[in-house]
């Protein structure tokens, strides 16, 4: 287990230098620069400045490995130098847009929001999901398999970008009930959450409900039925055991991606997270921000993956890690 | 042989469908026969499918309404063009424009069909790429095995690894200007408008085929190992010849339910990046398009609700009835479901 869990954490270095360069090369092939959109055009020469400021000018490789803080400088007298900064020390360099700022900087004040964000509507999309799933396949045959099952299907099939503007209308501009948009309080949270999270509700329902569905006639829940198991203790601690694991597996990039922000909900209610960040960035041509951004999604993506698959063990004895 | 066929299989329904038949000894159905007819029992997937073939065939028959030869004995509200600009602005929907107008005074039914088109022609296409790309891959990956295996599939687990939605803002950065201009001066400056939508498919297409490939490549990577593939090379056949004859064959049940299961998902993106802006450009509107327009009007003083809910409606309803075709599908073909 322990070998495993290495040889999985090994894998993610090489794996996130290959995707930091990917994201880097791809955004510098995009026709266009980050000092086009200034307010007023720059003279050549400023810009001429500003492009050597931010080490622009330099051959793309080199610019590549300063970004990853392997870049060495003749010092004076003589020997070399590394560049300070750069992502090997968890450095993403500054902004090109927000000038004052650091890619850091932002990271730490979107995050935590996105973090939030995504929290409560992993929590909303758990919560209901699974109780839902299980509930349907437990009662088949019954008015709620249907009606639970008809209702999972109904708010995968209602994207969040019609479900948003929906809920504002009604219940944040003619009942009044909720705040239109922003990031405050708790009201705040209300309506970007259940939008981001209906959706995943529904899906992981359905996860759950095909997983009940394949382990209940399996041979071991006959065994415990015919050990004279109560009903509750077979369903909870005998199937349910094995069926969540479709949506253990499931969690882990959906955790990703909610935590990293979904760009319609935040735009939706303006709400400042990661999301809004990394579409502007990438339009503005922000690159050391976008490859920031990127990395860090990457980074989130395979933790929880691995730990998915460690979670997969612990609830299945029967899987092996080679 | 197929007369046979056809005479077995009826004695075969009367006698209780195909689980009966391989009991009296008859020539069972092919695997797809059999799921073919499993499928035609589910009534909300038959549904489904015609439901959206009608959808398909309003979407083909809806500029025919605008011919001057007919549109004189058609009601109005079915006559009117999607780019038509006109002074009644935001009318909510009335006998003349049945689901009323949007900021410039266009009718929002004939744009919404419009843009149901645009918003299947980019699913089709986005699935069709992921269905070409992907089967491919995987059968490359899982057939070939080994290093050229690890080699192919660790690709697929980087591209996982990136957000798809900045590979593809990039593609339409990097892309767009240049194709437009090319198409402009190969073909026309109508053929310029369409740049866009050419590089939405690539891009859908190019993120959409990666769980294709690892679903084809553990299929192929098991059916390899079975003894018809070995007797068939024993026989002296080329890879060519297995991959071709045993198992893409083989792996047709599989691709066909993961294809219906694409094409709603591909549809859903295609509307994200349009209500992001990145999708389809006006004057064209894609579904997604027409609803991020409705939730840019909404503001406290007055809603156009019809501008969000129709649109969203129609989008639920497609992505509802795609769904249910999937399911349909799924079930028909999966093996455990058989003879049930």
């Amino acid at each position: 287990m322990t070998a495993y869990i290495l040889k999985r954490l090994a894998f993610v270095g090489p794996l996130l230098v290959v995707i930091s360069f990917l994201a880097f090369v791809l955004l510098r092939l995009a026709p266009g620069g980050p000092f086009d959109k200034e307010r007023v055009p720059a003279s050549p020469e400023i810009e001429k400045a500003l492009r050597a400021r931010y080490h622009l000018d330099e051959p793309l490789g080199q610019q590549y490995l300063r970004y990853v803080g392997l870049w060495w400088e003749k010092t004076e007298p003589r020997g070399w130098r590394r560049v300070n900064g750069g992502l090997i020390v968890g450095d993403f360099g500054p902004s090109l847009k927000y000038r004052d700022h650091t890619v850091n900087d932002i990271i730490a004040q979107a995050l935590p929001v996105s973090l939030s964000l995504g929290a409560l509507a992993f929590c909303l999309a758990l919560g209901l999901g699974i109780p839902l799933g299980f509930h349907t396949a437990v009662r088949k045959g019954h008015w709620d398999e249907y009606a639970g099952s008809l209702l999972a299907l109904l708010v995968i099939c209602i994207p969040a970008l019609v479900v948003g503007p929906i809920l504002v209308m009604v219940l944040a501009l003619k009942w009044q009930w909720f705040p239109v948009a922003l990031w405050g309080g708790p009201w705040h949270a209300v309506l970007p959450t259940l939008t981001l999270g209906l959706y995943f509700a529904g899906r992981i329902a359905r996860l759950m409900r095909e997983g009940m569905l394949g382990v209940l006639p399996s041979e071991f829940i006959t065994a415990a039925r015919a050990k004279g198991l109560s009903e509750t203790t077979i369903l909870l601690r005998h199937a349910f055991r094995l069926a969540v694991l479709p949506v253990v597996s499931y969690s882990g990039p959906l955790l990703a991606d909610l935590l990293t922000g979904s760009f319609v909900v935040e735009s939706l209610f303006q709400i400042p997270g990661i999301g809004v960040f990394l579409v502007n960035s990438a339009l503005s041509r922000d690159y050391p921000m976008v490859v920031g951004l990127v990395v860090l999604y990457a980074v989130l993506l395979l933790v929880l993956n691995l730990i998915v698959d460690v979670a997969y063990g612990l609830l299945d004895p029967r899987v092996e890690y080679e | 042989m197929n007369d046979a066929r056809t005479s077995r299989t009826a004695g075969a329904k009367e006698a209780g469908g195909p689980a009966a038949s391989g009991a009296d000894n008859a020539i069972p159905l092919s695997p797809s026969r059999r799921a073919w007819r499993a499928f035609a029992r589910q009534r909300a997937a038959v549904a489904s499918a015609v439901f959206l073939a009608f959808v398909v065939a309003l979407i083909g028959l809806w500029p025919i309404a605008r011919h001057p030869a007919i549109s004189s004995y058609l009601p109005e509200a079915i006559t009117w063009s999607p780019t038509a600009l006109s002074e009644a602005q935001f009318t909510p929907p009335s006998p003349a424009h049945w689901l009323g107008t949007d900021v410039h005074g266009r009718d929002l039914l004939s744009r919404l069909v419009s843009g149901t088109g645009i918003s299947f022609l980019v699913g089709i296409v986005g699935a069709g790429m992921s269905l070409l790309i992907g089967v491919l891959w995987g059968a490359l990956a899982g057939y070939l095995g080994g290093r050229w295996d690890s080699v192919l599939m660790r690709i697929v687990d980087i591209l996982y690894a990136l957000p798809s939605i900045v590979f593809v803002m990039v593609l339409m950065a990097v892309a767009e200007a240049p194709l437009k201009a090319h198409l402009t001066r190969a073909l026309s400056s109508a053929a310029g408008e369409w740049a866009s939508l050419l590089l939405l498919f690539i891009g859908l297409g190019s993120v959409s085929w990666l769980t294709m490939a690892r679903i084809v490549r553990g299929q192929v990577w098991s059916l390899r190992a079975r003894g018809f593939v070995d007797a068939s090379r024993a026989l002296g056949a080329g890879h060519v010849w297995i991959l071709r004859r045993h198992l893409l064959p083989n792996l047709a049940g599989v691709v066909i339910v993961y294809l219906a299961l694409t094409l709603p998902s591909v549809m859903l993106y295609e509307s994200f990046l349009s209500y992001l802006g990145l999708g389809i450009q006006p004057p064209q509107a894609s579904l997604g398009y027409l609803i991020a327009d409705g939730a840019g009007n909404i503001n406290a003083i007055r809603t156009y609700w019809w501008l969000v809910v129709f649109p969203g409606g129609m989008l639920a309803v497609l992505l509802l009835a795609l769904n249910f075709l999937g399911d349909g599908l799924r079930d028909a073909w999966d093996p455990r479901s058989i003879g049930q």
